[in-house]
Formats: C-alpha cells, structure tokens, sequence
C-alpha cells in the first residue's frame, strides 16, 4: 500500500490549498483503512476535482468523492457515513468502532496528524479518532507459531480434537493447510488433462494456411477449454465446532490461498464472507482479519438462516454449474429443520455438488440423528466424517471426478 | 468542451433518462476525468439505460459490446478477414500479379469489431461495455490495458492510437467477482431501484398518457412489492411493462377494476414460485395500503 499525498507544488504558497490537498490525502487513507482500494491516480484526481468543482457545497464535493473512491458495493453503502463523519464531524462514534477494528496493523500516522494540524478547515477530531483503534484483541485460534522441533509424529489418522500439545496441533494445522493446496494443484491439473471432443476450426485452419494460399495443410483444432471447479466453503463456528475450527480455517486457507475459483463463509448465528481474508498469504495474519470480520456472534447455530441469507445474497455471484458447495458442520442447528431443507432444497438447484462434512462422524456409535441433520441428508450428495487428516484426504477423489 | 453539472442533469431528462443527482454527478465526472464508469446493480435497473442516455446527450453514437463467457480478442477487438484475404490472394495470383505482404494486410481486409471501431471514431463515441461479469479474467486484463493506453498494436499492421477517447460505460450483474484494479480504475456508480418520486417521474417521462398521480400510485405499489419476499424482484423495466399494460386496457385508477390489475400485475413476476406465492390476497392487501 503505497501512502501518497496529491501533488502539492513544492513550496506552494497557497497555505489554503496546502492544508486541502493534506486533509484530502488523510481522507483517502481513512478510507483505504476501510478496505477502498485507492491509488495514487485517484488521490490525483480527487486534488484536480477539489480545484474544478465548487468544493463548497458538501453535497457536491459527496457526490464527486463518492464515484471516484467507490469501487465496489460495501464502499458505496459506507462511503456518505465516512464523509459525513470526516468532513462535516457527524456520526464519529459509529465510525470510530468501524475504523478501530480494521485500522490495527498497517497504519502509517503521519498523514492523519498532517490532517489534525490543519484544523481550520472543516472538522479535525476525526483524525484524531480514527487514529486510536480501540484495540480489540483477536481472539485467537491456536495458530501460534511453532519452530519447535517435536520428537513425536502425528499421524493422519488422530482425531483433531485429541491434539492436546500446541505444536502438534500447529504441526496438524500446517499439513491440513500443506494437504488443501496440494489438493487443489492436483484436481486443476486433472481438469486440463481431459480433453475429449476435438474438432476441426475451419476459421483457424484457413488463417494458418494463408501462407501457401489457403491450401489446407496444417489443421487447427478446437477444444473445449476445461473450467476448473469452483469451490464454495461453508464453515460453521458455534461453539460445539470449537475443537475443529481451528484445523478447517486452516485447511480453507490453503484452499483458497492464490486460488480464484474458491470462496468461503463462516456462519453461526450469522454469515460472514471471509474471503478476502482468507487470501492474506500469511495465515497467522489471515486468521487475524478474519476473527475481526466474524467478531460479535455467539450462542447458538442457525444454519438454516445462514444458508438462507447465503441464498439470497452470495450464491448468484459465487455459484455456478460447476460448483461444489462444502458444508462443515455437526448438524447441531438450533433453528428450525424445515428451514434448512428448504433452503438446502434452493441451493441444491444452483449448483453441482452439495458436500456435507461432519466431524462428529468420526466418533465412534455417531448417527445423524440430529433432527437438522435428518432434514438436510435427502438433499446432499455426499455426507462424509472430517475428523482427522485422512479423512480430509480421501475427500479428493471425489472432488475430482465433478 | 465539457457541460456543466445542471446542464447534464437536465440534458438526460430530455434524452428521457431521469437520473439521481450522484448519478449525474459521475457522469459529469468521467467527461472531465476522462475515466470509465462501472455500474453495478440488480438486473432492471436502467443500467444499459444509463448509456443509451449518455449517448443522447453528447449526440453521439453508442458502440456495445455484449461480454460473454469466452469472448476473446477476434471477437471484441479486430480479426482479419480470411476468406477475402484468401480470394484477394488467388485472384491476383490467377492474373499473374505478384501478392506482396501488405497489400494482404491492409486496410481493406481489416474487420472492425466494437473496440477498435469505438477507438477509431472522429466523434468520442459511447462505448458500452455489457456484462463485463460474464467475460473471462483474461479479457478483462487485456481491457485493463486498453482502458489505459487507449491503444492497440496489431502485428501485421501496426499500432492504432485512439483518435478520440470515448465515453465507456461497463456493466456488471456481480455474477463474477472483477478484479480490483479494473475497478479502481473506472469511477463507480451503484444503479439502487428507484425510490417513489424518481420511479413516478420515469414512468411520467417514458408513458407521457399517464397521469401524475396515477404514476405516483404505481410507484407507491412497486415499492411495497419490492418489499415481499420475491425470487426476482420486478425493476424499472417490469414497472414500465405493467404500466404500459394497464394503459392499454384504459384503466386511470388502480382501484376501478382490481380484476384486471390483478392479472396485469402478472407482468411484474418472473417465476413460477413467485407467481404461486403471489395470491389475490397479497394483491388485495399492497393495493389497500396504497389507497
């Protein structure tokens, strides 16, 4: 992330429009700090707008702002609040928790106090705000790192949760994480290997021949191009998942790690997208970002809701023909059964593959009797125990052959 | 010559586009910044509208580019044409005439597609780009880089600079994520279903017969629909399709004959779930909190 700064003339003598451009910079971190995805053109061009428009009017300075710094629907719906708070010092309060929770790790503090000094020009105690995150701790999952050889090998058969020792169970983690990516490079590379279906590109055909005058004698073909499957993780962290979250967060991190076609969500009483943080190479920084995006929800699990709201609102954009949606949960749903098979019912029909992974499946006598369970098990393709490495493992067979 | 703010926004309500002030602002925008604009929104929302708009008030034209899964390069940008290529070759070759290189690649054999056509236009054109969700990743890096230099290099011919820089619209249903830098690139513009009054001066705008309060009277039913659990909620362009329709049977008020607004309001749902979902009652009780 680059901290840029609109270009002020060196040695301006204009203090006013010194003291704009520096609030403008200071703005366009704030909202960097918010998740916008600004460059130094934007910052650029916001300084040419302040000149060409008649700044003076909020509403018009809003509107400008707003379509040049917005890049995405969750910029949109938070933008006004954030300009409102930084340049007419309404709503703070509610900003300041937003900026506290996401402003921790990269802030660079020189711009934000350049913007305090100029206080003259709107309201300054924004800065001030923004600038003491109030610190929420992450709350974190067993992921510390762990350089300490161990003499004793986990094999890929101990259930997770008898794990006890924290640098076995980062050992644990680490190949849940080593196995998800290694799955991932395998299944991509099945999918180019089968080609079936050739046939002869008459268009090409004659573009190549052209050169001996249309006589064809190299044939093009045509092929169809294989599309890798996409991948929808749903993971549920209620409290009786405890033992297990940990392990799958990693394993969905190394899923998702430099790989497009995947997604991921958290549920429990609500669904969180946690892609974007999923995607942070370093996995003690993206289980960071993601515990801050889920924070706030506890106490029960309603998994039906929760499919209900990914329904509606995500599967569209990240669901296609080939998708396999992969659910881990126990089943222990506190909402009603109905639900979940009626939505279950719904995302049957957006996509190939409902996979279910339960881990209590590795306990010895489990049977799905949960009553969430029985409602979901007519709509799924494939209920299967995830309990420990291996059973992870014999999951990409299966995978594959979509 | 770049127009005013108020000049635009009363420009595009004559080109029969009611726009939001926000709206008009990142139009007005992307004629001084000289940047794309990416819409997004639900689908019926008036986002090809948008450019169709646009095009009226600059009194240009309006190039499209629809995207779709494997569009490429010879489909969107320029391909040569090889069948008169070939001809041109076994013409000339019949007549004893030697065939040199760039007579083949010339201009003459050279077909446009909506990219280059748009670049190469004397006017700045409105160049649409549809659904830029549907086209693959790769094409949407190399229109990264079109969108930037404004420019293009054809091997066997040369590199093309842009004559004028057109006005580019993109669209997106969200089907797809699109990268970041594409969008940090284009100023952004989230197309919202219209609030009551904006909705009721479209319908005003687009079905003069109508009547003021009339369409104020649609418009408030629409919002109460929009408000019900429906698959597909019914967009600007459903809204027109049902007025249109009860104009057509000649009917002034919505409560003169439920009967056959009832059965109009058929135009507005899209699936059979809804549709099954959507019983008299329902009906009965939106148009009553309306009145």
């Amino acid at each position: 992330m680059t901290c840029c700064t609109p270009p002020a003339e060196p040695g301006s003598l204009d203090p006013l429009r010194d003291a704009i451009l520096s609030r403008l910079s200071a703005f366009a971190l704030l909202l960097r700090n918010h998740g916008f995805v600004i460059g130094l053109q934007e910052s650029v061009d916001a300084a040419k707008l302040a000149g060409w428009l008649a700044m003076d009017r909020p509403a018009v300075q809003r509107a400008a702002f707003k379509a040049l710094f917005c890049s995405r629907l969750s910029d949109w719906k938070q933008f006004d609040e954030l300009f409102n708070s930084y340049w007419l010092g309404r709503g703070m309060k509610k900003v300041m928790r937003v900026g506290g929770s996401l402003a921790t790790s990269t802030r660079p503090n020189s711009p934000v106090s350049a913007g305090r000094d100029s206080g003259q020009i709107g309201s300054s105690e924004l800065g001030e705000e923004v600038s003491n995150p109030s610190g929420e701790e992450t709350e974190d999952g067993a992921t510390g790192k762990s350089e300490g050889a161990s003499r004793s090998e986990i094999t890929s058969v101990t259930d997770f949760r008898k794990i006890a020792d924290p640098h076995e169970l980062e050992k644990a983690h680490a190949a849940a994480e080593r196995f998800a990516r290694a799955m991932r490079a395998r299944l991509t590379r099945r999918e180019r290997a089968r080609s079936r279906g050739r046939r002869i590109d008459l268009r090409a055909t004659i573009r190549r021949n052209v050169g001996v005058g249309g006589i064809p004698i190299k044939l093009r073909f045509r092929q169809p191009k294989p599309k890798p499957l996409r991948l929808v993780v749903l993971l549920d962290a209620s409290g009786s998942m405890q033992m297990y979250t940990a392990v799958f967060i990693r394993f969905i991190h190394g899923i998702l790690d430099n790989f497009r076609q995947a997604e991921a969500f958290v549920f429990h009483t609500r669904l969180a997208h946690i892609s974007s943080a999923m995607k942070e190479k370093n996995a003690t920084r993206a289980l960071e970002r993601m515990s801050l995006m889920t924070q706030g929800v506890g106490g029960g699990t309603r998994i039906g809701e929760c499919l209900a709201t990914f329904n509606k609102w995500h599967a569209k954009r990240v669901l296609n023909s080939r998708s396999c949606v992969m659910i881990l949960s126990d089943g222990y749903d506190t909402g009603a059964p109905d639900v979940l098979a009626s939505e279950l019912k719904r995302l049957r029909q957006r996509c190939r593959r409902i996979a279910w992974l339960n881990p209590m499946m590795g306990w010895d006598g489990y049977r799905p009797d949960a009553k969430a369970m029985q409602a979901a098990l007519p709509y799924l393709d494939l209920f299967a125990p995830a309990h420990n490495l291996e059973s992870l493992e014999a999951l990409e067979p299966y995978l594959a052959r979509l | 010559m770049t127009m005013n703010l108020p000049e635009l926004s009363l420009k595009l309500a004559d080109a029969g586009y009611v726009a939001d002030r926000e709206l008009a602002m990142a139009l007005h925008l992307m004629e001084l910044l000289q940047r794309p604009l990416l819409l997004e929104g639900e689908a019926g929302v008036g986002k090809t509208e948008v450019a169709k708009a646009l095009a009226d008030v600059h009194g240009t034209t309006l190039i499209r580019l629809q995207c779709y899964e494997g569009l490429d390069r010879a489909e969107s940008l320029y391909e040569w044409n090889y069948q008169r290529q070939l001809l041109a070759i076994q013409a000339r070759t019949a007549s004893g005439i030697s065939v040199s290189e760039d007579d083949i690649f010339s201009e003459r054999f050279l077909l446009e597609r909506p990219l280059l056509q748009a670049i190469r236009q004397e006017r700045p054109p409105v160049l649409l780009i549809d659904e830029i969700d549907r086209a693959d990743e790769e094409f949407e890096a190399f229109l990264l880089e079109l969108l930037s230099d404004y420019q293009v290099t054809i091997p066997e011919f040369g590199t093309i600079k842009a004559r004028s820089i057109p006005y580019v619209v993109l669209t997106s249903n969200a089907t797809r994520e699109i990268s970041d830098a594409l969008r940090r690139r284009c100023l952004y513009h989230y197309v919202d279903y219209p609030n009551v009054e904006r909705e009721a001066a479209i319908l005003q705008r687009r079905l003069p017969a109508i009547g003021a309060s009339f369409a104020l009277q649609i418009a408030r039913v629409l919002e109460k629909i929009r408000k019900e659990d429906l698959r597909k909620v019914p967009g600007v362009a459903e809204t027109l399709d049902w007025a249109a329709a009860l104009i057509g049977l000649e009917i002034k008020d919505l409560k003169s004959d439920p009967e056959a607004v009832f059965d109009t309001m058929m135009c507005l749902l899209k699936t059979q779930e809804d549709k099954s979902r959507f019983t008299r009652e329902v009906a009965e009780r939106l148009l009553g909190k309306v009145a």
